[in-house]
C-alpha cells in the first residue's frame, strides 16, 4: 500500500490502537460525567496529568509501578470526589456554562500547582522492569510488551465497567439518572450521592489513563491540555453521553492519528480535527448520539 | 441627594444612557496612571479582545472557548503581509481584520451547527487546529520561533501625510482611536433592534425563533462580527509587541480571554475593559513577586464563577442601579 512495507502498517495500525485505549479512558470519564451530571470536566486533562504526576511519586516512594497503578486510580477517584462535593455541587442548575468555567479555573489551578511543585520541565518515566522488550509474533511483527499491557487493562477496564453499568444495581440508577434524572430522584433515590460516586469513576479513570500514558509519552505539566481536547473530539465524534461512542470513536479516531503520521505526517495534528468536522457535517449529534443532550 | 442641587441618580443615568464620553475620559486618564505605558497600551488592546468576545458571549450567550483564533488570526495576517509586501500600516490592519472575518466566517459557520456545550467544544477544537497548522506551516508563520523583525511602516496618506505612532504615548491614543471607534460601532450594534435580538437569544432561543427571527443566521453575525473585532485587537498586538508568538493562537489566550471578561462582567458595556485592566494588572504586580502567577488568578477566577459571576462592572452596576433607584422608589 502506497510502498509502505506491511509490517510497518501493521505496527501503526498497533500504535493507534494503543493510543485509542488511552482516548477511551479519557472518554468514557468525559461521556459519563457529562451524561448523568451534564457538566463538561475541563480540569480532566490535569486529573490525567494528576495521574502521572502520582505515578512518579508511587514509584518514588515505593519504587513499585504495581502499587502505583492500584494506588493512583483509587487517589484520584477520591481527589474528584472532593473537588465535586466542594466545587462542582454549588454551581448544580445554574447556568450551564458554570461548571465548565469552574473546571476550567480548577485545571489552570492544577496545572500551576504541579509547576510550582515538580517544575516545568518534564520527567522521563521507565517502563516498569516485568515489562520491558517485546513481544514477537510468528517472526512477522514483535510489539512493545509494556504497549500490549496497556491494551490488556483497557479493555479488563471497558469490560468491568461495562458489567458494572448493565448489571449491578448502581448502574442502573446510573442508567437511569442518565435518561432522566428528576425521575430517578422521585423514586426515592438520593442520586447526589450517584453523582459524587461518578464523578471519582471518571477521575479516577482519568488517572489511570494518566499512570498507563506516562512510560509511552512522558510526564510534563502540559501533557492533559493536547490530550483533552482530542479526547473532546472523541466524545463530540463518539456522541456525548455514549459509552459504545467513546470506544468506538476512541478507537477509530487513535487509527487516524497514527495512520496519518504514517502518510501524512505534517498533518497529523490536524487531521483529527478534520475528521471532527466531517462526522459533523453529516451527523450532527456523533455517531452514537443523542441529539437534544443539553443543547 | 437632591438637597445640593446634586442628582447624582440623574448622572448616573444619563451615563447609563451614553456610556462612551465616560470610558473615553478613563481610558485617556488610564496610561498616566499605569505602572508603564505598555502596560496601558495592552490593556486597551485586551480590552478591544474581550469587546469582541462580549458581543458573543455575554450579548448572544454563547460560550466560545477559541476566541485566541481570530485574535492570532488578524496577529498574523498583520505580520505576514508587513514581512512580505511593502504596504501602508492601515491596509496591514484591514488585512488582519480580513482575515480574522474569513475565519470567523468559516469556522463560525461549522461550529454553529451544534449547540451549548458542544458548540464551546468545536470552537476550541478549531482554535487548536489553527494553532496546530500555524507550528507546522512555518515557512509562512516562522513555527515555534514566531514571526520576527516586523517592519514599523508610518501611519500615511500617500501625498497628505505621514506620522510615526510608535512612541510609548502616541500608540497609546493610536490604539485608543481603535477603541473609540470600536466602542462607537458597537454602542450603536447593541442599541439597534438587531442587537436586541442578540440579546433575546441570550435569554431565550427558542422564544426569538418562535417570533420569527431566523437565530441561526443572527448567531453567525454575532460571531463574525466578534471575530472581527477580535481579530483588529491581534492586529494592533502584533503592532504593539514588534512580534507574533504562537502562543497567541493557544488555547490558554482563550482562557485569558474568557477570565477577563468573566472579572469584569460579561454582557455589560464597560466590562471588557474593567477585565483586561483588572486582569493585567494583577498579572504585572503578582508576576513581581513569582512567576507562578496563575496559582494567585486561578483561585480569583474560581471564586468570581462562584460568587459573583456577574463580575466586577456588573456587581458596580447592580449597585448603582439601586443607588439609583432608591430616590425614585421613595418619591
Amino acid at each position: 500500500m502506497l510502498g509502505i512495507p506491511f509490517n510497518i502498517l501493521v505496527f501503526q495500525v498497533f500504535t493507534g490502537l494503543v493510543l485509542g485505549t488511552i482516548f477511551i479512558l479519557l472518554a468514557i470519564g468525559l461521556s459519563l460525567i457529562f451524561g448523568l451530571l451534564t457538566v463538561v470536566n475541563f480540569a480532566h486533562g490535569a486529573f490525567y496529568m494528576w495521574g502521572a504526576y502520582a505515578a512518579l511519586l508511587c514509584i518514588g516512594c515505593f519504587g513499585n509501578f504495581w502499587i502505583g497503578l492500584i494506588v493512583v486510580p483509587v487517589a484520584l477517584g477520591i481527589a474528584g470526589m472532593v473537588v465535586e462535593y466542594a466545587l462542582i455541587r454549588r454551581v448544580y442548575g445554574l447556568n450551564p456554562d458554570y461548571p465548565l468555567l469552574l473546571t476550567f479555573g480548577l485545571s489552570l489551578i492544577m496545572i500551576e500547582l504541579v509547576r510550582m511543585l515538580f517544575g516545568t520541565t518534564g520527567y522521563p518515566f521507565n517502563v516498569p522492569a516485568l515489562l520491558k522488550g517485546s513481544i514477537n509474533f510468528f517472526n512477522l511483527f514483535s510489539f512493545p510488551a509494556y504497549r500490549i499491557f496497556v491494551i490488556a487493562v483497557t479493555a479488563a477496564v471497558i469490560a468491568s465497567l461495562w458489567l458494572f453499568l448493565e448489571k449491578s444495581n448502581i448502574g442502573l440508577i446510573i442508567r437511569g439518572g442518565t435518561r432522566d434524572s428528576e425521575m430517578v430522584k422521585a423514586l426515592g433515590i438520593d442520586i447526589s450521592r450517584i453523582w459524587l460516586l461518578v464523578f471519582g469513576i471518571g477521575t479516577g479513570l482519568a488517572g489511570l489513563a494518566g499512570i498507563l500514558a506516562a512510560p509511552m509519552r512522558g510526564v510534563y505539566p502540559e501533557m492533559g491540555i493536547a490530550m483533552l481536547v482530542e479526547c473532546f473530539v472523541v466524545t463530540v465524534v463518539g456522541g456525548m453521553g455514549s459509552l459504545k461512542g467513546a470506544v468506538v470513536s476512541g478507537l477509530l479516531l487513535g487509527q487516524v492519528v497514527s495512520l496519518s503520521c504514517l502518510f501524512a505526517p505534517a498533518m497529523s495534528n490536524i487531521v483529527i480535527f478534520i475528521a471532527m468536522a466531517f462526522v459533523l457535517l453529516v451527523r450532527p449529534s456523533g455517531l452514537f448520539g443523542v441529539s437534544g443532550l443539553l443543547e | 441627594m437632591k438637597k445640593n442641587g446634586f442628582d447624582f441618580g440623574k448622572i448616573m443615568s444619563w451615563l447609563a444612557a451614553n456610556p462612551i464620553p465616560l470610558i473615553v475620559v478613563v481610558l485617556v486618564i488610564v496610561p498616566f496612571i499605569s505602572p508603564y505605558k505598555a502596560l496601558a497600551t495592552q490593556m486597551v488592546i485586551l480590552g478591544l479582545l474581550a469587546l469582541g468576545y462580549n458581543i458573543l458571549y455575554g450579548y448572544t450567550g454563547l460560550l466560545s472557548f477559541g476566541h485566541a483564533a481570530y485574535f492570532g488570526l488578524g496577529a498574523y495576517a498583520t505580520g505576514i503581509i508587513l514581512i512580505r509586501t511593502n504596504c501602508s500600516l492601515l491596509t496591514a490592519i484591514g488585512a488582519g481584520v480580513f482575515v480574522a472575518f474569513v475565519g470567523a466566517c468559516l469556522i463560525g459557520f461549522l461550529c454553529l451547527r451544534r449547540r451549548g456545550i458542544y458548540f464551546a467544544l468545536l470552537t476550541l477544537a478549531f482554535a487548536q487546529m489553527l494553532y496546530f497548522t500555524a507550528n507546522m506551516w512555518e515557512s509562512l508563520t516562522g513555527g515555534e520561533a514566531g514571526l520576527r523583525n516586523i517592519p514599523h511602516p508610518p501611519l500615511a496618506i500617500p501625498g497628505l501625510f505621514s506620522v510615526d505612532v510608535y512612541a510609548p504615548t502616541r500608540f497609546y491614543f493610536f490604539v485608543l482611536a481603535f477603541a473609540v471607534i470600536a466602542l462607537i460601532l458597537l454602542n450603536r450594534i447593541l442599541e439597534s433592534p438587531f442587537g436586541r435580538v442578540l440579546q433575546g437569544i441570550r435569554e431565550n432561543e427558542n422564544r426569538a425563533k418562535a417570533l420569527g427571527y431566523n437565530t441561526n443566521r443572527i448567531k453567525w453575525l454575532s460571531f463574525v462580527l466578534s471575530g472581527i473585532f477580535s481579530g483588529l485587537a491581534g492586529s494592533l498586538y502584533t503592532l504593539h509587541i514588534g512580534f507574533v508568538g504562537i502562543d497567541e493562537l493557544y488555547w490558554e489566550m482563550s482562557g485569558k480571554i474568557l477570565m477577563m471578561i468573566l472579572l469584569g462582567g460579561p454582557g455589560t458595556f464597560f466590562g471588557p475593559f474593567v477585565g483586561a485592566g483588572i486582569f493585567l494588572y494583577l498579572e504585572d504586580i503578582i508576576s513581581g513577586y513569582t512567576r507562578y502567577w496563575m496559582i494567585v488568578l486561578g483561585p480569583i477566577f474560581v471564586l468570581s464563577v462562584l460568587f459573583f459571576p456577574q463580575g466586577v462592572w456588573g456587581t458596580v452596576r447592580l449597585f448603582l442601579e439601586r443607588l439609583r433607584k432608591t430616590p425614585l422608589e421613595e418619591g
